[in-house]
């Protein structure tokens, strides 16, 4: 009965999104839906990081490798085919070939924690420093012009699929980017429902276990890893449409920092939390620049280290578990049932709740 | 003749002022298994105490030797007892702690004293061999680096602090036993850390661009360093340094800086790809 209602619910609650999404342009201004549409695309940056991150158990300090991989991939090839079908599927396809690479070496190496860590964060300086050094005429890839530390501008913007002269407005540019938000959410929600998603967070919890169960834990991250590439490729399309304009920034460690405070604070382990996160902290950022009294960094700083110190399990689980608290569940079977399951099976029931 | 003399000298230099920036860094991780991302703010803040004093009438010598490690010494020890304390043994908390740290720091000092770039004069002169030009404080900085590494040798293997907060690397339980407060250690470890980043920060004063944000250009490469060493404090940083000092300058010799520090990483990635543990994890197992 309760997993019948838990369906329900999501389905409303799926239902209710989509009813936002669609009716948000008619509702708000021009400049909040363009706020929006930025904070959706990051918003799928910060989901790609805490399917690895939260499932996976790989925290990557170089997660803006692939979205910056994905946002010049798309500019580099938009402006050549002057077509962005194409170039959207580029954005995801070249960072998924990068994680495939990087990850083969990483997880084929046995290299874990912190060592995966530094290899991720170097991996991004090392783009960022070529990138930045690209300016001057001999950096070009067909028409396109790198730019160096200028970045890319005007870049052409999302299109009617194959229909190269139809560009999106504004509108349909929301429509696509939250839409894509959603469909990557309930995605990775249907991957970690599935039996390989159950391996995924096995792995996470203990790779020995996993291994003698008949799993190749290496195969497993290496395939993670790919996915969450992809999805932060694609995040980096949405991006650049968003702005037209691409620049070496995108690879930057300050960004790369941020989703991770995103995570921290939305909720690691969940999805809906780095959405939330994300949004959250995006608009401060946002509201904070326009009032320049204070510094963003300090106010970004302040909250990572009050959440990490004070609530370490982020919002959207502390939210969840006061909700629990205040409906007084009658169901002692139920939490039998979970106290009887092994701790990886009853992580992912927790992770499944939210 | 005289090219390979300077090439040689800008080694040297990349090496002991690598040595120099990583060493804080490697006791906090070498003691307490804590990776401080708010170590490129603590060098930060070793350069402005340094700036702040020499503009202020303190005498240079002073100011990078005596005020930076102190000032930032003690700013080491209020963290660790606010912030650091609640965190050992949780890794990827205390990164993510120190890494907000971090940009709590870069935004105090934005809001105090502007995002504008400070400095002070390089004390010492130049020289030239052939033609060209070097300057005595390049060997200065090496003779510091040397002074520090031998300075650090010297009180853990031959003083009461040294044998102790060894033994509490080595096993804290064991140590806790026998009387020792780890507690204790730790804080005055993460204060000597502090205070040992700070005089790294002040030393480097004069012969970098000052902002707020400057940390980020080293923090990545003190980490890399660090744990491309491995667990040894002296031995592993050392050769960790002297490996990645010397690729960076000789690749930017050869090509331009910017590829000399994507030489230098590149290095870190097959090196932690060919050594998981680090340098003195295959080379120096055991040493200091």
């Amino acid at each position: 009965m309760t997993i019948r209602f838990r369906l329900v619910a999501q389905a409303v609650a799926v239902l209710i999104a989509i009813i936002a999404i669609v009716l948000i342009p008619s509702v708000i201004e021009l400049f909040a839906m363009m706020q929006l549409t930025l904070f959706a695309a990051m918003a799928v940056l910060a989901l790609s990081l805490a399917f690895i991150w939260g499932f996976g158990g790989i925290l990557s300090f170089g997660q803006t490798a692939f979205f910056g991989l994905g946002g010049y991939a798309y500019a580099i090839s938009a402006i050549n085919f002057q077509d962005s079908t194409p170039s959207i599927l580029l954005a995801i396809i070249i960072p998924a070939l990068f994680a495939a690479i990087l990850g083969y070496f990483i997880f084929f190496g046995r290299i874990s924690d912190v060592y995966l860590g530094v290899i991720t964060l170097t991996v991004t300086l090392i783009l960022f420093n070529c990138v930045n050094s690209t300016s001057g005429d001999e950096y070009r890839i067909g028409k396109a012009l790198l730019g160096g530390f200028n970045g890319m501008p005007a870049v052409p913007t999302f299109n009617v699929p194959f229909y190269p002269d139809q560009i999106l407005s504004p509108e349909q540019s929301w429509w696509v980017t939250g839409g894509t938000l959603l469909g990557i959410f309930l995605l990775l929600r249907l991957l970690l429902s599935l039996p390989a998603g159950r391996v995924i967070v096995a792995v996470r919890e203990n790779e020995v276990r996993a291994s003698l169960l008949g799993y190749d834990p290496r195969k497993v991250k290496l395939l993670t890893f790919i996915l969450s590439g992809a999805i932060a490729g694609l995040a980096g399309a949405l991006y650049v449409n968003w702005g037209a304009f691409v620049g070496p920034t995108i690879f930057s460690l300050s960004l790369s920092a941020e989703i991770i405070i995103w995570i921290t604070v939305g909720g690691l382990g969940t999805l809906l939390g780095p959405i939330v996160g994300c949004v959250l902290i995006e608009y401060i950022v946002a509201y904070i620049g326009s009032q320049q009294a204070l510094n963003s960094n300090l106010v970004l700083g302040a909250v990572l280290v009050v959440f990490v110190l004070l609530l370490p399990k982020g919002l959207v689980p502390t939210a969840r578990d006061l909700l629990m608290r205040l409906v007084p569940a009658p169901k002692p079977k139920a939490q039998l049932a979970d106290e009887q399951l092994p701790p990886a099976v009853a992580a992912s029931h927790m992770a499944g709740a939210e | 003749m005289a090219i390979y003399l300077i090439v040689a000298l800008d080694v040297l230099n990349g090496i002991s002022s690598l040595f120099l920036l990583c060493l804080g860094l490697a006791i906090i991780f070498g003691m307490m298994k804590i990776i401080n991302l708010a170590h490129g703010e603590f060098i930060m803040l070793g350069a402005y105490a340094t700036v702040i004093s020499a503009n202020a009438g303190v005498n240079i010598w002073i100011a990078m030797l005596v005020v930076a490690p102190l000032f930032v010494g003690l700013v080491g020890l209020v963290i660790e007892r606010c912030l650091i304390r609640f965190l050992y043994g949780r890794l990827v908390d205390s990164m993510l702690a120190t890494w907000g740290l971090s940009l709590l720091i870069i935004g105090i000092v934005t809001t105090i004293y502007g995002n504008t770039q400070q400095g002070v004069p390089t004390p010492l002169g130049g020289f030239s061999i052939g033609s060209y030009q070097s300057s005595y404080y390049t060997l200065f900085l090496a003779g510091m680096a040397v002074v520090m590494m031998a300075v650090v040798y010297g009180v853990m293997s031959y003083t009461r602090f040294g044998l102790i907060a060894r033994a509490t690397m080595q096993n804290p339980a064991m140590a806790a036993t026998l009387g020792v407060n780890p507690a204790r250690v730790y804080m005055s470890t993460f204060a000597v850390g502090a205070a040992i980043t700070g005089l790294a920060g002040g030393l480097l004063a004069p012969v970098s661009g000052i902002t707020p944000g400057m940390g980020g250009a080293y923090v990545a490469k003190a980490f890399m360093t660090v744990v491309g060493g491995g667990a040894a404090i002296l031995s592993g940083t050392m050769s960790a340094a002297s490996l990645f000092g010397a690729v960076n300058q000789v690749g930017a010799f050869f090509t331009t800086p910017v590829y000399g520090e994507v030489l230098v990483f590149t290095a870190a990635i097959v090196l932690i790809r060919l050594l998981p543990q680090g340098i003195s994890g295959r080379f120096f197992k055991g040493n200091l």
